[in-house]
């Protein structure tokens, strides 16, 4: 835990003083005071090209009255910068009063240790993981042209006070271990990333042979990726897998149930609470609380802790996602949604674990019921338009259905839909679910979050899939 | 106030001096200061304000061949001492790597030109609310904008870069950045989308009115979209994406992408890439230019590249590191492009439109589908059906697909090249990609 108050001249009396007489007239707000360790540490092209530590210290200090939200910050934690920030904040609300709200609901569970993962393995047991992935991939086979891994570990501490003095702490840990392989065979050239994380220490991975099974696995899908075809243009049926597919889910509804968007009626979403949004069987969870995941948080950046929110249950949709300040202007209650990238960022409605539940059908049976159509099993990044709902994803690895079979794989295709339509278009849900491997940022407003996701298989009856092949 | 040169130096040195005591062979440090001011406007009203005071420092220690760096953002005498310790206990497990090294001493920029990147008016918040008011009054005025969010930035910054072979330089720059977003709905569709202006000196910042008008009309003519089928058509790319498209190229050719293999332009210098039409230009001097720099990232000089003569690629884009690996010298790219360009083409806007009976012409990409190492491209998009000439309807959830390898040859170029961001190009159409739809 980080004491933020040994640090230079300011001292917790001082904080609490200064938080409580800017807060006293407004509706909410808080100091968030934020200490960061983190390394990365970079294999590429048979060298260690580089190994990077960083610190980092600041605070964020706010203030909301009605719907404005004035913010300041700075990463020098004094008296006088403190004051600083507290006069910016006063003259933003000088005209705007309201009556702070006292109430943050508490809780003791915990879902991570309070570790620091760089400091608990030695660089040198961390380089040697990633000379032995480099040599056992290009021994592997002669078509492995370029290796690159990665280890990228972090602690942050983090600190809430509010008007009156109440304080709330987190120390968070995050790892990451990543590899990217690139092949070469009759002048065709091909990468496959995989990788893995979570909110856990660096000893699942170097203990035993585990760092294998990640180098597998890339060399898999850039194996797979070698004999693709181009792929097909048009709309047909789709069968995801289990898994990092529900970057789907985040994409094409998660980010059009978070609060602020339906506060300000730009998501597609806003006037559709209670209806139903999704085929019937689609039961879609935003979960804070799953045990070392990416996702999870034991508070938010504002202090509420997390919980497991509803967001469709059998294909009516049931919740937003909520911070403080959407929550009591829309007047709900905080879902403990509340994010932040670190102490320069407003906090924003985010999403944390977004989990599709189990149907109860067999990725076989889904298949099988395709005449012509793609089975799309991993993918790259996301995006998605909120306004008009319309999503995109990018496969990295995907085959083409014929007659009911998985037939040769294809190239890296784009898939379109939307997002308020595609959920109805869902027509079996797998009893497969699985949650990712731990690799998920979210990106929203110029801030990046870790998130994660889990979906079984399923099959969607129509959508675009943007090939070349006509 | 943003810090002066003389407290970013004495940073600077005694960072150096720590390093040399400690016992690294050669050091190089980035000492920063930054201040941004943001105001956020909705609906014609107040909704945040953002003030942020940053320091950054990094520095990297090197033991013969042997590098490691770190950064933070506390510069307490006491913490950075810390940091440099660890870093230079770091550096001495880290493998040598025989490219390691300080820029050439003869490369690094000796004189220092004024490119006028700093305006010291200071544009205070009242200021900021009265702009974003008068903005979103103009975006407002059409009864089908339902929502308008705004904002102005200001900012500040100032740098020095220093290393033990005696560079020690660094200056200010500014940027005032202002932006508007607009929703609106029909009975169809709601849609959104945005104009923005950012520039080096207040004064040449866009008219509120005009950029809120400008938004909304953009955005209104989007409603009631249509999807169309899949074929092949000839594609316009509107200013904003075909910038994107410079960006994909300058990525490309990378000295770094070359260096690992990782690029479809990679042993393609003095061949044929783009259209023998084509010339790209990175132009690091312009006067108040949003990408302009006296020296790199690493303090090496940076000239103007032609990267693309007539069609032909000329240039990497090459950095000290991935330069000696390549047995090719630092063309002070460290840090990536400055001011790059297309060269205009010759034909009007108008004529491009006209250049096929029926073409796409394309407002917005979204998705990551830029895949450098086989250059294949495959991205959802938004635009209009163009037929003679004229916007017939607006289109969206479609995607367009092809190769870059392709694409680029098949470039043509309008003459309405402007120098507005970092990244410029004229309008564009590339003729024979394929479009996914109904």
């Amino acid at each position: 835990m980080s004491n933020f108050f040994n640090k230079s001249d300011l001292t917790r009396q001082d904080a609490d003083k200064i938080v409580s007489d800017t807060l006293n007239n407004c509706d909410d707000g808080e100091l968030y005071l934020e200490e960061s360790k983190s390394e990365s540490i970079v294999l590429d092209d048979n060298k260690i090209k580089s190994s990077n530590y960083s610190s980092d210290l600041g605070f964020g200090f706010r203030a909301i009255s009605n719907e404005v939200v004035a913010y300041s910050y700075s990463n020098e934690i004094s008296k006088d910068s403190l004051k600083n920030s507290s006069e910016n904040l006063k003259s933003t609300l000088k005209s705007i009063k309201g009556t702070y709200n006292h109430e943050i609901p508490k809780s003791n569970k915990k879902f991570y240790e309070d570790i620091n993962p760089i400091e608990q393995k030695s660089l040198d047991s961390k380089l040697e993981v990633l000379n032995k992935v480099n040599d056992f991939l290009r021994k592997k086979d002669g078509s492995v042209k370029q290796v690159t891994a990665s280890f990228a570990g972090e602690q942050k501490s983090i600190e809430i006070i509010r008007s009156g003095g109440e304080a709330l702490t987190d120390v968070r840990p995050l790892i990451r271990f990543n590899v990217s392989v690139m092949l070469e065979k009759n002048g065709r050239k091909e990468t496959g990333v995989y990788g893995i994380g979570g909110r856990q220490s660096y000893d699942d991975y170097l203990k035993n042979d585990n760092w294998k099974n990640v180098c597998e696995e890339a060399f898999r899908i850039a194996s797979v990726n070698l004999d693709s075809k181009p792929a097909p243009a048009g709309e047909m049926k789709v069968v995801l897998g289990p898994g990092w597919p529900a970057i789907l889910i985040h994409e094409a509804i998660g980010h059009g149930l978070e609060g602020d968007f339906n506060r300000k009626k730009t998501s597609a979403f806003h006037d559709l609470m209670g209806q139903k949004v999704a085929s019937e069987g689609v039961t879609i969870v935003d979960d804070g609380t799953i045990d070392n995941r990416r996702g999870s948080l034991t508070i938010d950046d504002e202090g509420t802790p997390t919980e497991r929110t509803v967001l469709i249950e059998n294909g009516i949709l049931k919740n937003f996602m909520q911070d403080r300040h959407n929550a009591r202007l829309m007047k709900t209650r905080s879902t403990g949604s509340g994010r932040r990238e670190n102490y320069r960022h407003i906090v924003l409605p985010r999403m944390r674990n977004t989990m599709m539940l189990s149907g109860n059908q067999t990725q076989d049976e889904m298949i099988k019921s395709v005449d012509k159509g793609i089975f799309a099993v991993s993918f790259g990044g996301g995006q998605v338009d909120i306004t008009s709902g319309k999503f995109v994803f990018n496969c990295t690895e995907a085959y083409e259905i014929n007659n009911g079979k998985i037939g040769f794989p294809i190239k890296g295709a784009t898939l379109i839909g939307d997002g308020p339509s595609i959920l109805k278009e869902v027509s079996m849900v797998g009893n497969d679910m699985m949650l990712d491997p731990g690799i998920g940022t979210c990106g929203k407003a110029g801030q990046g979050v870790p998130v994660g996701v889990a979906q079984p298989s399923i099959l969607i009856d129509k959508m675009t899939v943007g090939g070349t092949k006509l | 106030m943003v810090k002066d040169q003389e407290f970013l130096k004495s940073k600077a040195s005694y960072c150096l001096d720590l390093a040399k005591k400690m016992g690294a062979t050669d050091a190089s440090v980035t000492v920063g200061h930054s201040i941004s001011e943001t105001v956020n406007f909705r609906n014609k009203s107040l909704e945040a304000s953002d003030r942020s005071d940053g320091l950054a420092l990094s520095i990297e220690t090197y033991l013969g061949k042997r590098r490691s760096s770190i950064s933070s953002s506390n510069l307490l005498d006491e913490n950075i001492k810390t940091l440099i310790e660890k870093c230079f206990e770091t550096t001495k497990i880290t493998p040598e790597d025989e490219f390691n090294s300080l820029p050439d001493k003869n490369l690094l920029a000796k004189q220092i030109s004024s490119l006028n990147l700093y305006d010291e008016t200071r544009f205070e918040n009242d200021k900021k609310i009265k702009y974003l008011k008068d903005l979103e009054e103009s975006a407002s005025s059409n009864n089908q904008i339902i929502n308008t969010e705004s904002s102005f930035t200001e900012n500040k910054s100032n740098f020095i870069l220093a290393n033990s072979d005696g560079f020690c330089d660094g200056y200010k720059t500014s940027s005032f950045t202002t932006s508007c977003v607009t929703v609106a709905k029909d009975e169809n569709s709601m849609e959104r989308d945005y104009e923005f202006s950012s520039k080096r000196h207040l004064f040449d910042i866009k008219q509120a009115i005009d950029l809120g008008n400008k938004a909304a009309k953009q955005t209104i003519r989007k409603l009631s979209p249509k999807k169309i089928g899949s074929e092949k058509i000839s594609i316009i790319f509107d200013k904003r994406i075909s910038k994107g498209m410079l960006s994909v190229f300058a990525s490309a050719i990378s000295a770094s992408a070359i260096a690992r293999g990782t690029s479809f332009l990679k042993d393609k210098i003095g061949e044929q890439v783009f259209a023998d039409s084509i010339n790209v230009i990175d132009k690091p001097d312009i006067i108040k230019g949003m990408g302009s720099q006296n020296f790199d990232a690493e303090g090496v000089n940076s000239n103007t590249l032609q990267l693309i003569e007539n069609g032909i690629l000329k240039n990497y884009l090459v950095d000290t590191y991935n330069g000696k690996k390549l047995n090719l010298q630092s063309n002070g790219r460290s840090g990536g492009t400055t001011n790059l360009y297309f060269e205009k083409g010759n034909i009007s806007h108008e004529d491009l439109m006209k250049k096929n009976s029926r073409s796409l012409y394309i407002t917005e990409t979204i998705g990551h589908g830029s895949n450098l190492v086989t250059g294949d491209y495959s991205v959802g998009a938004t635009g209009f059906l163009v037929e003679d000439g004229e916007f017939k309807y607006p289109v969206n959830e479609i995607t367009i697909a092809g190769n870059f390898k392709d694409m680029f040859k098949n470039i043509i170029l309008a003459n309405d090249l402007e120098f507005e961001y970092s990244v410029n190009s004229p309008t564009m159409m590339i003729e024979g990609m394929t479009v996914a739809g109904k």
